[in-house]
């Protein structure tokens, strides 16, 4: 019935516009009799359900950012002591007389060295406070009767096991991209981007545990270094957390490459690799960076892996093969134990800051390299 | 090089991507030094079968192709026939012109240097030597270390031809070379393409039917997978014997 009413009504309609064009109120009183679906179609309407939605949505959207905003604040709030000595609490000395300290399994070459370094520092410092000089000193040795946030340490043992993850993982990864982007038959394609990209969703202590238990005595066997559990362990374990990383940033932007630049490259007769090394890989090359820069700031931030495989060890060396202890790490080991608003407590903030800058200048920078200067790069500017 | 004349001859070439057929039995001989046509309309096989001739379709999967491609009475599609050579020895301009993200120099640069020459001065003379036959020089010789992405549509594809040129084919294949061109810009293409075959056989995928009449001398017209008619260019605009290519090419159809 309605649908047989509707072109009718509207030919009334029509008519009555047409016959009545000079006067306006009849013609007003019939379109309100009529509805006002078909005088007022044009009319902006308020949908309640879109708008929840879309609201709701964006508000969902700057919840993540509001995230880690106040993780930043938070954090850096947190260390902020540091940086006024004089409002850091002095830890209860009376009562840490009798504690124990960390020094007493040290070699007896290593304790006397210890020993002296202990006294000079101890020249130094007024009761073991986060002054800079302290801060900025060759032990970690924060519970003891003259505690020592030396981060030294701890910043040379994140950049050894970093470096040895990054040098591992990035030829690696960027080969592997490299075979998937431009080589591999479709089927082999296939299981290697998903398998690899699984790598990135296996827990890290599950890495970490792998690392402790099986890597660290099939790489003793193999390269006979002295401690099972050293910078170079914990850096092939991590490697097996970045490796994901950069190869899935690496693969996406050789992926991104234009088909016509390859197909212009093999016409000039180049073979696959030349097209590949000398092409593909340089076009590229700003995602690479990025993928790169990401990793470092995964291997730099990457807590548990290296807490298991690193031997944990404060020790100030160039050497790779002897036992770390990372800035992550160290948070990760530490903060359960210490009191509340303690120096110590203020440190360790200090070091998530200090971890927390970095990262999240890798991240900006390699943000920036991808959307920018590889876009640019395909666009022509 | 080939007593006969013919630089490409092809032999019942068919072709198919997967099961759909999309050449049949093209039998064609492609004359030294000329430039020869390819026309018909939209999915004819006449992009197919030029990228039959330098085996580019060897990159798509699926492609199946039987029949002889006579390259210098060759069959390059035998097995021990190496498609690098081929390709060095049979260039190819695309549709979209398609420059490296590398500056000018570069660009041209790219094919001599796969090829084992890296002397400063040998590049410089080869760099020059193919911009000025792509007509392209006395624009660019004051930068060429910018992007060649930076240059206008109508230059990009002459630095195209200019890093085919470089690397000193005797065919050059052009797939709608000046599709994307605006019209003045294509009016230099096909200038450059008259003086090019002097010295190099082109075979030119066209879709502009005024365009194969100007620069060719033989014109192949494709329709569906087939090869309708194959003449001297002028008989095929003048006097074709198909009835087929006759509709074609006065623009009753396609």
């Amino acid at each position: 019935m309605q649908a047989l009413q509707a072109p009718n009504k509207s030919e009334t309609t029509l008519r009555s516009i047409t016959t009545t064009s000079n006067t306006t109120t009849p013609l007003a009183s019939q379109g309100n009799h009529d509805g006002d679906s078909t005088k007022l179609w044009w009319k902006k309407r308020f949908r309640l359900g879109e708008f929840l939605i879309e609201k709701s949505i964006t508000a969902i959207s700057f919840l993540s950012f509001a995230f880690i905003a106040l993780i930043f604040v938070f954090v850096f709030r947190e260390s902020l002591p540091i940086f006024s000595t004089s409002a850091v609490k002095k830890p209860a000395e009376t009562k840490q007389v009798q504690q124990e300290t960390y020094g007493d399994e040290t070699p007896a070459a290593e304790l006397q060295q210890q020993v002296d370094e202990r006294k000079r520092s101890v020249e130094n410092l007024e009761e073991g406070g986060a002054t800079a000089a302290n801060l900025a000193g060759k032990i970690w040795q924060p519970v003891s009767s003259k505690p020592k946030y030396g981060m030294l340490p701890l910043i040379v043992g994140s950049l050894k096991v970093t470096a040895v993850a990054v040098l591992f993982s990035a030829p690696m990864a960027i080969l592997a991209a490299l075979f998937t982007a431009a080589f591999a038959p479709k089927w082999a394609k296939e299981l290697l981007k998903p398998a690899i990209e699984i790598l990135a969703g296996i827990p890290s202590v599950v890495i970490g545990f792998f690392a402790l238990i099986a890597m660290a005595t099939f790489l003793q066997k193999t390269f006979g270094f002295q401690y099972r559990l050293n910078a170079f362990v914990g850096g092939i374990a991590l490697s097996l957390a970045v490796i994901p990383i950069i190869y899935t940033i690496t693969e996406d932007s050789l992926s991104r490459v234009p088909k016509v630049i390859t197909e212009a490259s093999l016409a000039l007769g180049a073979s696959k690799w030349q097209t590949a090394l000398f092409v593909v890989l340089p076009a590229a090359s700003p995602g690479i960076f990025a993928g790169i820069l990401l990793g470092i700031g995964r291997a730099f931030g990457e807590t548990m892996i290296v807490l298991m495989a690193t031997g944990n060890a404060s020790i100030l060396s160039g050497d790779l093969f002897e036992p770390v202890r990372t800035m992550s790490a160290t948070i990760g080991a530490e903060m359960g134990e210490v009191v509340f608003g303690d120096t110590h407590y203020t440190v360790l903030f200090f070091i998530g800051a200090v971890l927390f800058l970095f990262t999240f200048t890798l991240n900006a920078i390699a943000e920036v390299f991808i959307r920018q200067r590889l876009m640019k790069r395909f666009e022509g500017q | 090089m080939n007593q006969n004349g013919y630089k490409i001859t092809t032999r019942n070439l068919s072709l198919s991507y997967g099961p759909k057929l999309a050449l049949k039995d093209i039998s064609v001989g492609i004359r030294t030094n000329y430039v020869t046509a390819l026309i018909g309309p939209s999915g004819c096989g006449k992009s197919t079968f030029l990228r039959a001739l330098n085996r580019m379709n060897d990159l798509i999967d699926g492609v199946q192709t039987s029949g002889e491609v006579l390259v210098d009475d060759i069959d390059v599609y035998r097995n021990d026939v190496d498609v690098v050579a081929l390709r060095k020895k049979v260039g190819m301009i695309f549709q979209r012109s398609n420059p490296f993200p590398k500056s000018i120099y570069d660009n041209i640069a790219y094919g001599p240097r796969i090829n084992g020459i890296h002397e400063k001065n040998k590049l410089d003379q080869i760099v020059e030597r193919s911009l000025k036959q792509a007509a392209l020089w006395d624009e660019v010789k004051d930068d060429l270390k910018k992007s060649g992405l930076a240059l206008s549509g109508g230059q990009q594809q002459r630095l195209c031809i200019a890093r085919a040129l470089a690397v000193d084919p005797e065919v050059i294949l052009m797939d709608e070379p000046a599709s994307a061109l605006d019209p003045l810009a294509t009016a230099k293409i096909e200038e450059l393409i008259f003086e090019l075959k002097e010295k190099y056989t082109i075979v030119i995928v066209t879709h502009n039917m005024q365009q194969a009449a100007r620069v060719s001398d033989y014109t192949a017209f494709f329709y569906i997978g087939k090869l309708i008619e194959f003449d001297e260019t002028k008989n095929i605009f003048t006097s074709p014997k198909e009835k087929q290519t006759e509709d074609y090419v006065t623009g009753r159809f396609g």
